[in-house]
């Protein structure tokens, strides 16, 4: 597999180049040397201690360049994507079928502000993508060294200072086909000072193959800039996700990210946070939902470089059947950070005797002045709560499905749009096997 | 504002004078001593198992963890950073010559003094109080006192030489059995060169009528010390054992690699007090001994353990007393204060691993780190897939004092049981300058105000402690943060 991956890169290295500028080539050709040389991470490094790779990597996945031409069986009308579509929210769309920008089913802008894809603006916004592209990853694991040499498209946002974008951006990632593939996407996000955004991504398996889809984001916010991005995980139960997110925030800015895992068969998340300029606030939100074989993995990490900044993170985990669900939060108050407040929470209901969960809260702090906790449980439904619905004539099941329910309700309270926030309580319901009004 | 600016620059004074206090108990007494030319091999092994007249079964055991040793790598996850000590230069065995002593006045009279130095007179410590000890100077026991008062009860206490000696069929069943010979690295290196420790037996049913004791010491220049302890409690048998250390002050790093194996049979209960006090180095950072230490213990049903550790010395700590919680209903417990201060480095914490049923763990553990120095916790909670009713609470709290030290956590919680039930909470912040200016209203000088946090924030850990400890603990907790403690 590693062979095969470093082999299309080299493959298609001169055509890279040829579409980018030479900065961007040597950053891609660095990061497949380290991934070459250290290959996929296995349990033996700490941060994939419970989350194997293993099964993911047995698949023979079809790389797809993303030079060569789609095939038939890998175009999408309009209607086999409608349902995974948050469609009573008017947005801006932008749809990739196999890692490839499909624009008749997306909807971009340039007035004002640029809502497109990664893959156009190599060449064209070379003055904006050459400075950020991989500054935030190059330190990061193989993985994400694999996707900085060999993604070429991705959501691409750039909003100038000031402005506050009139309507949320869906992102969405299909993959389709009939053979399993294994596709890199990246994203690129900036905010200029002051501006606004607001995004919905989702990853979409579309077939009964397996399917990867290896993802990195990097966001850079300016000061003041404010960014809401909810990722919805919903994928079918072939599918396998990656995803590595770092965003950097300047003086005062604010990010919101909220996760909502609930399908796919293994899904990897890390969201990184680097927090450089005073009065930043990074807020972090997750909710997994897991059964049968699922794993739901929760990397997050909180750099507090400058002093005056504030993280709070809350993740909450429902694990049923025989999931797994790890989370690892890591909170680093570098020297002189003073004043950091730093909150982290992870909950976890496990309602099997097979379910396990790993969880691994961390902090490391180096300077004095700072306020930083970490709390983390592991359960099950307070009884009395149980009885107590039970007595008023509310089933079991029910009863069971209303206190998860409340249980996973913190993890998505702040999500803004209420028909949004409504479909995830539907989705929430169903997966807890009740039926919400 | 003024107050402000006058509480902070006063604060700065006093963590000053907490820097610059050195180490009270650095003092080097001279005792004549047989050693063994530096370097480990396996004769090197075979020749310390001669000098202690070790049966061949021994010898076997000691050669067959070199041989596992040899293969193994230094351990490099935790975090801690220091100069890797050259195992081929230390000398493996020291003994102090003079042997055979049938009271106090026999000893030699340097290391009496060593004793009363320290505060801890063997005299003193005889006629006081019902602490029987058995002292361990270099890796030889010199002394072993009350020893007929608990032949009585039927409880064995004794150096680990004699028991090897003496109680071979206990040695061999139970020697290994809790951390085997190839469990870590360090583990591995004292089980092939240990040279001496304690064994203690308790028999069924039998309350240990008083603390079992005993007092290490580092002594001789370029020794490392291999302890090994061994405690076995058997069915319904309480003891309750104290292990305290000082060292004497010296430039060259010291290594210090010590197993302490504890078994508590059915319905039994181990109670383990450590203070540790090795020398932590010097004001910049230079000297101390590394403290790599394996303790571990294992429950069998309806047992406990408890384990209780006061850590202000050595410059690099690397320390996890864990509970094997095997039988149903068993108990585990861990209390710990690690204190950091110039550039001490802890990595230290705990392992529960429920096995049993309605098995129960509790973890308080109070990290103060104060000048350049690394405080961290790691812990593990595992709770198996027959730990049904499994129960965890764990606390660790990290106090900072200055701004160029450090406290890091990292606590692994593994859960594989739908009805355990574990919490975890960690906090870490720095005194409260409303909590200083609280009491400076009521007439407290900064110092004692400091002084009353710390020792509040510390209590849970601190009422642990055996009172004969307790008073020692407060002591060294004092000496590690002088100036800021009284």
């Amino acid at each position: 597999m590693k062979d095969r991956l470093a082999a299309s890169y080299w493959l298609y290295e001169s055509q890279y180049a040829a579409m980018s500028s030479p900065a961007v080539t040597e950053r891609r050709r660095n990061a497949m040397e380290r991934f070459e040389s250290e290959g996929f991470p296995t349990v033996r490094h700490e941060d994939w201690k419970y989350t194997s790779l293993k099964k993911v990597l047995k698949a023979e996945y079809a790389l797809n360049s993303p030079f060569s031409e789609a095939d038939e069986s890998e175009t999408l009308e309009f209607k086999d994507i409608k349902r995974f579509l948050v469609n009573d929210i008017d947005c801006y769309r932008v749809v990739f079928i196999n890692g490839r920008y499909s624009s008749w089913l997306s909807e971009t802008t340039h007035r004002g502000f640029d809502v497109c894809t990664l893959g156009s603006a190599w060449k064209k916004y070379a003055d904006q993508v050459e400075p950020h592209f991989g500054r935030l990853t190059q330190d990061l694991g193989t993985t994400v060294q694999l996707n900085t040499a060999l993604a070429w498209d991705g959501l691409y946002v750039n909003v100038p200072a000031g402005v506050t974008l009139d309507k949320p951006i869906q992102a969405l990632y299909f993959t389709t086909g009939d053979q399993p593939v294994f596709n890199q996407t990246r994203s690129l996000i900036l905010l200029g000072d002051g501006a606004k955004a607001e995004i919905i991504e989702r990853h979409q398996s579309l077939t009964e193959a397996e399917t990867w889809t290896n993802a990195v984001d990097e966001v850079f916010l300016g000061a003041n800039a404010h960014i809401h991005w909810v990722k919805l995980q919903h994928d079918s139960s072939s599918a396998a996700l990656t995803q590595h997110s770092v965003i950097e925030q300047k003086r005062d800015s604010h990010a919101t990210v909220h996760t909502i895992s609930t399908d796919g068969k293994f899904l990897r998340n890390n969201l990184d946070f680097k927090l450089v300029e005073p009065g930043a606030e990074a807020r972090m939100f997750g909710l997994s939902l897991a059964d049968g074989q699922q794993l739901v993995d929760h990397h997050t990490r909180v750099d507090h470089l400058a002093p005056h900044c504030v993280s709070r993170e809350n993740y909450k985990g429902i694990f049923d059947g025989q999931s797994n669900g790890v989370f690892n939060g890591q909170i680093h108050v570098h020297v002189d950070a003073q004043k950091t407040l730093a909150f982290q929470e992870n909950d976890n209901l496990i309602l099997s005797d097979k379910a396990s969960i790993d969880t691994k809260p961390q902090l490391e702090i180096f300077a004095d002045d700072v306020k930083c906790s970490h709390g983390c449980t592991v359960g099950q439904l307070d009884e009395d709560a149980l009885f107590y619905l039970r007595a008023r004539g509310i089933q079991r099941k029910e009863a069971q499905a209303l206190l998860m329910l409340a249980f996973a309700h913190d993890a998505v309270a702040d999500i803004q749009h209420p028909s949004l926030q409504a479909k995830l309580h539907r989705l929430i319901g169903k997966k807890l096997g009740v039926e919400m009004a | 504002m003024w107050r402000k600016l006058f509480a902070v620059s006063e604060q700065d004074q006093i963590l000053n004078e907490v820097t610059s206090s050195e180490y009270k108990y650095g003092f080097f007494t001279e005792i004549e001593s047989d050693k063994i030319p530096p370097g480990l091999n396996e004769d090197i092994v075979r020749l310390i198992s001669a000098k202690k007249n070790e049966p061949e079964w021994m010898t076997k055991w000691r050669l067959d963890a070199y041989r596992v040793w040899v293969a193994m790598a230094e351990p490099e996850w935790a975090n801690v950073h220091y100069k890797k000590p050259d195992f081929q230069s230390i000398s493996y065995y020291s003994a102090p010559v003079k042997r055979q002593i049938n009271s106090l006045d026999e000893l030699d009279p340097e290391l009496l003094k060593t004793f009363e130095k320290l505060g801890i007179s063997l005299n003193e410590q005889k006629r006081l109080s019902g602490v029987a000890m058995d002292i361990v100077v270099d890796s030889v026991s010199v002394a072993t006192t009350f020893k007929k008062t608990l032949a009585e009860k039927g409880i064995i206490f004794c150096s680990m030489s004699e028991a090897i000696q003496e109680h071979p069929e206990l040695i061999k069943k139970y020697l290994g059995t809790v951390v085997p010979q190839t469990d870590n690295f360090y583990a591995a290196l004292n089980s092939a060169v240990f040279t001496d420790g304690s064994f203690c037996y308790i028999p069924k049913g039998v309350r240990c009528p008083m603390e079992l004791s005993t007092y290490f010491r580092i002594n001789e220049s370029g020794t490392g010390q291999f302890e090994r302890t061994l405690v076995v409690a058997d069915a319904g048998s309480f003891v309750s054992y104290l292990e305290g250390c000082t060292a004497p002050q010296r430039d060259e790093n010291q290594l210090h690699a010590a197993v302490v194996e504890l078994v508590a049979m059915d319905d039994a209960e181990i109670k383990y007090s450590t203070v540790q006090n090795w020398f932590p180095g010097d004001a910049e950072g230079k000297g101390g001994v590394f403290n790599f230490v394996t303790k571990r213990g294992i429950c069998e049903r309806n047992a406990k353990i408890s384990w209780t550790q006061v850590e202000t010395g050595s410059a690099v700590t690397w320390k996890y007393p864990s509970c094997i919680l095997k039988g149903d209903n068993s108990v585990g417990e861990f209390y710990s204060v690690a204190v950091t201060n110039h550039y001490q480095q802890a990595d230290t914490g705990t392992k529960m691993i429920h096995l049993g049923k309605n098995t129960k763990s509790t973890i308080v553990s109070k990290g103060i780190s104060a000048g350049h120095s690394h405080n961290s916790y790691r812990g593990l909670v595992r709770m198996g897939p027959r730990a049904a009713n499994a129960r965890n609470f764990s606390q660790c709290d990290s106090l900072l004092m200055g701004d160029r030290c450090g406290a890091h956590t990292f606590p692994y919680i593994e859960v594989k049981h739908p009805t355990a039930r574990m919490e975890h909470e960690a906090t870490t912040s720095k005194i409260g300058e409303d909590q200083i200016f609280y009491c400076q209203q009521r007439g407290l000088g900064m110092e004692e105000a400091i002084a009353l946090i710390v020792n509040g924030y510390c209590k849970d850990v601190l009422n642990q402690l055996p009172m004969e400890f307790a008073v020692e603990a407060q002591k060294l907790l004092a000496i590690s943060l002088e100036g800021s403690v009284g």
